[in-house]
């Protein structure tokens, strides 16, 4: 069987990779890719321990093959970080001790921000049925929805600030 | 969130803060490598054959064409498993529940194993291995297992116990515990309530499915990576089971997904260890999620019965329970468990339990989250519940009433030092959620949980750098933040900032023997050879300013993690800091060190009591629970976000346990559900904030007064719920889980009875 040769782009960065037709994005990232962030906990989308965004769509990476992100945007956890800065959510992550073995907890972060970049200020039901898809079996997801609404609150401050800043530097343009 | 520490009675610089655990950020950045995120040059992917039925004679195997695919490298049989373990049967049961000896004994039992260049060729030559069965009768329910004509799972299973017996049987453990006259005991009762109780089989779900890469040579020496909860188990159990020198196979734990039990013993670590011996290449060995359920862990099911009589006032004469665990294929313990727990919450002068360990075609049992007490804390508070009803009085006033105390001889032989039933009581009566309304369809439940705490054998090591840092090895794993808790331990003993500690699980070549961290012991038993490791150092650290100072050893104190002269002819001497000693170090002596090799004994036990509000919805039968309270005895919680994670944590699983999660297992005695889609794990959408309250009692066999606290909150959910649900719906439940179907039945026979 011969193999399929995909450019695509990953936390940013272009990469290319072979797969077999039949592989999925899963194996290609830990196996191929050496981003062993996402994580197989079932093979067939009930855990969303493997969850990633391709072009900002929340998938199951295990559910995807390889072969189809061609051309597209992947962004693991491994993404999730800007430099030597944490992503608000993995912070409070950590803060809010919301992680026990941590083995969930790079999914539980792709799904939450997938969540708040479509709803920055989502109540306690809309974050526990968005993190329905990602299984936990340490926390019983208490200290999980404590630090998502905490980034919640934490990212609407910065993006408050931000505005104000932007508008400061409209007003000094302007004069 | 509240913890109540007017219990205790020592004070803490930094014990009890909750800071940031050490290893947040690898597991926030995917840095974190667990056990199937190391791969090694050269490497194989192993895969496991298993059997189809539930019960089969091997007649045959045929490798010859899967031998000859281009890229396997390696195939093995239990031809390549000789017993190496003579006499030792529990061994030997282990290697066999690792790959099937002539006979599979439960669906999903390994058969044969292969190793090739990639998955694609290793599943191609599954495909290829031929076995030939010759199926045979099966049982895989319980109280069927124990019927005289029931098919025999293991023919060389005798009755062990009372009464012993010498024919082939399913049973094979009787254990009874208890004291008193328990016929008196009923006589003397004005109420007697008998009922008759079910639990299904779950499993401990963990989402990191087993995983290793293994890697032995021809000259002998291997190395093991694992997701384990017991490296140096493994190492030993592998060592013995492949003929191995124990020193000569290092195994490093990984980062583990949860075990919760079930990563307590080997399942196919030899298999890849095996595999790579054959091959001479290292071997990935990585479980899927249908291996997992049909093949590792999982818990019992049971069949319970239990007898409470009790005179008007409410106090309890007489309590009897017959309990029959089922241990899957191999015999266990698990039935003395439930009966050493069943009637563990309460001072009771005739109390019996009658427990039967039973083998049928199901998996080997493992532990799971305080084994066995679950189930017979469900059939015995839920029976309290009913006596409790019966006599017209508040369930929690009729359990503190009869709770046990510090002097109380405990059903399963002890006499109990300091413990906090009765405090997790009192708190219960007191909490506001007791007082909170209910609606229509809606039902409150409460139940109590003991269980017991394990020490075992433990080593420590502080090495202090010349900067002034602290390295501490342990040989327990981190399952849910114990590095955090064990740098604060380290921290305080020595008198230096949490910062200044880092806490690493040593690999079996760097430390000496720990056992598994089961029995909630990690935190109980490393912090103990944590403190005595430290204390060794500050007296090395002492010895250290003595001979700066030139003045005798006995003259130095250790004080705030400063060395003082003490007397009056020192006094112009400065204190010498744990940083200022350390960097003195090479010309002083060379490094500075504490060990600590200890069997850690002092374990104390814990209760817990918890409170549940449900709503059922009467057209579904579906249960919402609407509110949840933990209330536990931690003796003292070193970390209390991890304390109140262990709390929930462990409740999240009894509410699955009481509602849903289910072994299914068809009429041909194969497993029908083996995936999270059809076994049905709490997801968030599932469950509310649970609430939390820690109160402090100390254990007096631990110098900081911990108790574990990792496992009892699994013990009362199921009852909590169960007498929630009754007291909604208006039927008592009596079998576990409390699925949709379940309750409608009950409800239904409610209405056709009138």
């Amino acid at each position: 069987m011969s193999g399929v040769h995909v450019t695509t782009t990953i936390n940013g960065d272009a990469v290319e990779f072979v797969c077999q037709p039949g592989e999925v994005l899963l194996d290609v990232l830990r196996d191929r890719v050496g981003l062993t962030g996402a994580k197989e906990g079932c093979g067939t989308g009930d855990c969303g321990a493997c969850s990633v965004t391709v072009d900002d769509r929340l998938v199951c990476a295990c559910l995807v093959l390889g072969a189809e992100v061609e051309g597209r945007t992947v962004t693991t956890v491994e993404g999730m970080a800007s430099g030597g800065k944490l992503h608000a959510l993995q912070s409070k992550f950590i803060e809010h001790a919301a992680l026990q073995c941590g083995i969930c907890t790079p999914g539980f972060l792709v799904s939450a921000k997938a969540l708040l970049d479509r709803n920055p200020d989502p109540s306690e039901t809309q974050i526990r049925y968005a993190l329905a898809g990602n299984l936990c079996r340490c926390t019983g997801y208490d200290k999980i929805v404590r630090a998502v609404q905490a980034a919640a609150k934490e990212l609407a401050v910065d993006a408050t600030k931000a505005a104000k800043k932007s508008a400061k530097k409209a007003v000094k343009k302007s004069a | 969130m509240t913890t109540d520490p007017s219990f205790t009675n020592q004070t803490f610089k930094i014990i009890g803060t909750r800071v940031p655990r050490p290893d947040g950020l690898d597991k926030v950045t995917g840095r974190a490598r667990y056990g199937a995120d190391a791969s090694a040059a050269g490497q194989l992917v192993g895969l496991i054959l298993r059997s189809p039925h539930a019960h089969a004679q091997i007649k045959k195997i045929d490798i010859s064409k899967a031998e000859k695919l281009p890229g396997v490298k390696a195939i093995i049989t239990s031809d390549d498993l000789p017993d190496l373990v003579k006499g030792k049967r529990d061994m030997l049961d282990i290697l066999e529940n690792c790959m099937a000896r002539g006979r599979a004994l439960y669906d999903g039992h390994a058969v044969a194993a292969v190793a090739a260049i990639d998955a694609e060729t290793a599943r191609q030559a599954l495909k290829l291995i031929k076995v030939e069965y010759k199926v045979l009768p099966h049982v895989t329910d319980v109280d069927e297992a124990m019927q005289d004509n029931a098919p025999v799972v293991q023919s060389w299973v005798r009755t062990t116990g009372n009464p012993e017996s010498n024919k082939p049987t399913n049973v094979c453990q009787v254990s009874q515990f208890g004291h008193g006259d328990i016929e008196a005991g009923f006589a003397e009762a004005d109420v007697i309530i008998e009922r008759s109780y079910k639990t299904e089989q779950t499993h401990q779900g963990y989402i990191e499915p087993h995983a290793c890469l293994a890697s032995v040579g021809p000259d002998g020496q291997g190395e093991l990576w694992v997701t384990t909860q017991g490296h140096y188990t493994f190492r030993t159990q592998c060592a013995q089971l492949l003929g191995m020198d124990i020193a000569k196979l290092k195994v490093t734990s990984s980062e583990i997904g949860g075990g919760f039990g079930g990563k307590t013993h080997v399942w196919m670590e030899p298999i890849a260890l095996a595999l790579s011996r054959k091959a001479n290449r290292p071997v990935k060995l990585v479980l899927t999620r249908e291996e997992v359920f049909r093949g590792t862990g999982p818990t019992c099911s049971t069949s319970i019965d239990v007898k409470i009589g009790a005179k008007r006032d409410g106090r309890i004469t007489g309590a009897l329970a017959v309990l029959r665990y089922q241990d899957g294929a191999f015999p266990g313990i698990w039935g003395m468990l439930g009966g050493m727990t069943a009637w563990a919450c309460y001072d009771l002068p005739n109390v019996k339990a009658i427990a039967y360990d039973v083998l049928v075609n199901r998996p080997k049992v493992a532990a799971y989250r305080a084994p066995s007490a679950p189930m017979a804390a469900f059939a015995v508070e839920s029976t309290m519940d009913l006596v409790a009803h019966q006599i017209g009085m508040d369930p929690v006033d009729f359990r503190l009433l009869n709770a046990a105390k510090e002097g109380t001889r405990a059903s399963y032989g002890p006499t109990y030092g300091p413990i906090g039933i009765r405090a997790t009581l009192e708190a219960v009566k007191n909490h506001p959620q007791m007082k909170a309304k209910l609606g229509p369809n809606q039902g409150r439940g409460m139940a109590c949980g003991f269980w017991f705490n394990f020490g075992g054998q433990t080593c420590a090591t502080i090495n202090i750098g010349v900067d002034g840092t602290v390295n501490v090895s342990v040989g327990t794993v981190d399952v849910g933040g114990s590095r955090a808790s064990l740098s604060l331990i380290a921290a305080e003993e020595l008198g230096v900032s949490y910062e200044s500690v880092k806490c690493t699980i040593a690999d079996t070549a760097s430390l000496g023997h720990n056992d598994t961290t089961e029995g909630s012991r990690g935190t109980f038993s490393s912090g103990m050879a944590i403190i005595f490791a430290a204390r060794n150092a500050v007296n090395e650290l002492r010895a250290r300013a003595a001979k700066t100072w030139d003045i005798p050893v006995e003259e130095v104190e250790w004080k705030d993690g400063q060395a003082c002269a003490i007397g009056m002819q020192h006094n112009n001497l400065e204190p010498l800091s744990l940083a200022k000693i350390a960097a003195k170090s090479p010309r002083t002596g060379g490094p500075i060190a504490g060990h600590n090799e200890t069997v850690a004994d002092g374990a104390g036990v814990s209760f817990a009591s918890h409170i549940c509000d449900v709503e059922v919805d009467p057209e579904t039968g579906a249960t919402k629970v609407l509110r949840y309270t933990v209330i536990q005895d931690a003796g003292k919680a070193i970390h209390p976000d991890y304390v109140e994670g262990q709390f929930q944590g462990a409740a999240a699983q009894g509410i699955g346990w009481a509602l849903n999660e289910e072994y299914v297992y068809g009429k041909d005695g194969r497993l029908q559900n083996p995936g999270f889609l059809d076994y049905r794990i709490p997801v968030c959408s599932d469950l509310p904030f649970i609430d939390t309250k820690i109160l402090e009692i100390p254990n007096p066999g631990h110098p900081y007064g911990i108790r574990g606290v990792g496992e009892t909150s699994i013990v009362p959910p199921l009852a909590a719920i169960g007498n929630a649900v009754s007291n909604a719906v208006g039927v008592r439940m009596n079998h576990v889980p409390m699925s949709p179907p379940r309750i409608l039945k009950a409800i239904k026979a409610q209405r056709a009875a009138g």
